[in-house]
């Protein structure tokens, strides 16, 4: 059985029971999937709504402090009466990490794309996903998911889903940076792109932020890095700091919730770090919006 | 103690005295934040002259509206550019930039905020010229798109983003009224009372 969804941890959770071969069944994936889009849409993370409460308490402006408390509000309705927290139920992201004892006795990317089909009918979700950039044809059943493979020790599967709206996601950015640079070029990078994004991402927001790896790798550190838990920071060192240095100086850059002028610009800031080429120093920013829905199971 | 809570207490003072970093941000805020925010009712479609209404005033908005976003703004310039009619005439109507999810069986729509309005930026003089007195959405606009709004006597109006299922509680009927095959894109005829905006 499914366990129940639950915030996603920093690190890859240790599949590891026993490396004993395991035969997968891939309807357990499929109704894990479904069950899990539907819970995700309606429910804030404990943690993103604690802060959204600390930021209220904090807020000194009027209109600040009166959005703040619809966005807790509004997370509460959703809750209690099962509507979806935000109309953009997005493109769903999906992390599949597969111990290396597992043997999928069926097409585990179609299970996933069947749960999130039947989630989405089922859950009266938004179906956002056009089939062609250029056709925009909806293929009217919010597939497909971008998923992303990671092969881990054991003999479990997690799924972690992260359903991402486009309003936060058009914010983000990508530069690649001489390595000449420097950690403020970075964080002026960063602040600007939060600034320039104004109230269009709607903020509070969550920032990511992907530095090294090459082109690609970068901008998933920034995703993933939208995963962690709130409270915790990074265990490199550099970006811990870097993560207290940017949130102090987004809080005080004054685009506030919905960019209407405030202190409650973003609810937390996380770095991933990772290794780089010597002539690169590639960094993306992604962007989340306050209602960072997300959900995790382990099979 | 949470990095968050740590950091705001540090940051007290600090933000108080400092003033906002970007010259993008510091025009909107300036625009938008007023210290005593007065609250007007209005109706729509509207009849009356809105040219007076101040940013950062909050409106209680009842009335008819019409959803539309990208799709469909898309489809209705190039209606105009055929010289054919569109499927309501925007003389003093709101539009509201919304694609809400699926109706749950027993209730009136689904989740129903709003979405990001500089993707209409492109679209939005045209209806202006016909009349249209508001829109309602989130975020910047264009400055090209403010000067239309100031100049046909209309108003953008702002709605909380990621608020859409207190929104929907606002909303009395909807209906589809043209575009069903674009979905969550079509263009709805909203009966709304008390819908709580923000004049940008």
């Amino acid at each position: 059985m499914p366990s129940k969804p639950k915030v996603p941890g920093p690190q890859v959770q240790s599949l590891q029971d026993t490396l004993e071969p395991r035969h997968f069944d891939c309807g357990l994936l499929r109704d894990a999937v479904e069950q899990a889009v539907q819970n995700a849409c309606i429910r804030l993370p404990p943690d993103v709504e604690r802060n959204l409460e600390l930021g209220l308490k904090q807020e000194k402006s009027d209109l600040a402090k009166e959005i703040l408390q619809q966005i807790i509000d509004n997370s509460q309705l959703a809750r209690n009466e099962q509507i979806p927290l935000c109309q953009d139920t997005g493109l769903q992201v999906v992390y599949l990490n597969v111990g290396r004892s597992v043997h999928f006795l069926s097409d585990p990317y179609e299970a996933i794309n069947e749960g999130i089909r039947r989630g989405y009918t089922k859950g009266h979700l938004r179906k956002s996903v056009v089939r062609h950039p250029i056709d925009r044809q909806n293929t009217g059943d919010n597939t497909p998911a971008v998923i992303h493979t990671r092969i881990v020790e054991g003999n479990k599967v997690q799924i972690t889903l992260a359903p991402k709206g486009a309003g936060s996601e058009n914010m983000s950015r990508l530069k690649m940076f001489s390595p000449s640079a420097g950690r403020e070029d970075i964080a002026q990078y960063v602040i600007e792109t939060v600034t320039q994004g104004g109230g269009k991402p709607c903020p509070p927001l969550i920032v990511g932020l992907g530095i090294g790896g090459n082109f690609e790798n970068c901008a998933e550190l920034a995703k993933e890095a939208l995963l962690r838990p709130l409270n915790d920071n990074s265990p490199d060192p550099i970006a811990a700091e870097m993560e207290d240095d940017l949130l102090r100086r987004i809080l005080e850059c004054g685009v506030g919730p919905m960019g209407l002028g405030g202190r409650t610009s973003a609810i937390g800031v996380k770095v991933n770090v990772a290794p780089c080429h010597i002539a690169s120093l590639p960094v993306a920013v992604n962007l989340q919006c306050h209602a960072a829905r997300h959900a995790s199971i382990i099979l | 103690m949470s990095s968050l809570s740590r950091l705001l207490h540090q940051t007290e003072t600090a933000a108080l005295q400092k003033p906002v970093s970007s010259s993008v941000h510091r025009e909107t805020s300036s625009k938008l934040t007023v210290p005593n925010r007065l609250t007007v009712r209005l109706q729509a479609p509207v009849i009356q002259d809105i040219g007076g209404l101040a940013p950062g005033f909050v409106v209680l908005l009842s009335g008819t509206i019409y959803t539309a976003r990208d799709a469909a703004h898309k489809k209705m310039i190039e209606t105009l550019e055929q010289g054919e009619a569109l499927p309501f005439d925007p003389q003093d109507q709101i539009i509201y930039y919304t694609g809400p999810t699926p109706t749950r069986e027993g209730q009136t729509i689904g989740s129903a905020g709003p979405t990001s309005s500089y993707r209409m930026d492109p679209y939005t003089p045209a209806l202006l010229e016909l009349g249209l007195k508001g829109c309602i959405g989130k975020g910047e606009r264009s400055p090209e798109c403010m000067a239309a709004f100031a100049q046909f006597g209309a108003k953008y109006f702002l709605a909380i983003g990621g608020t859409g299922a207190l929104i929907s509680k606002c909303i009395r009927s909807s209906r589809v009224i043209a575009y069903e095959e674009m979905g969550t894109e079509a263009i709805r005829e909203l009966q709304v009372e008390d819908m709580r905006l923000i004049v940008a």
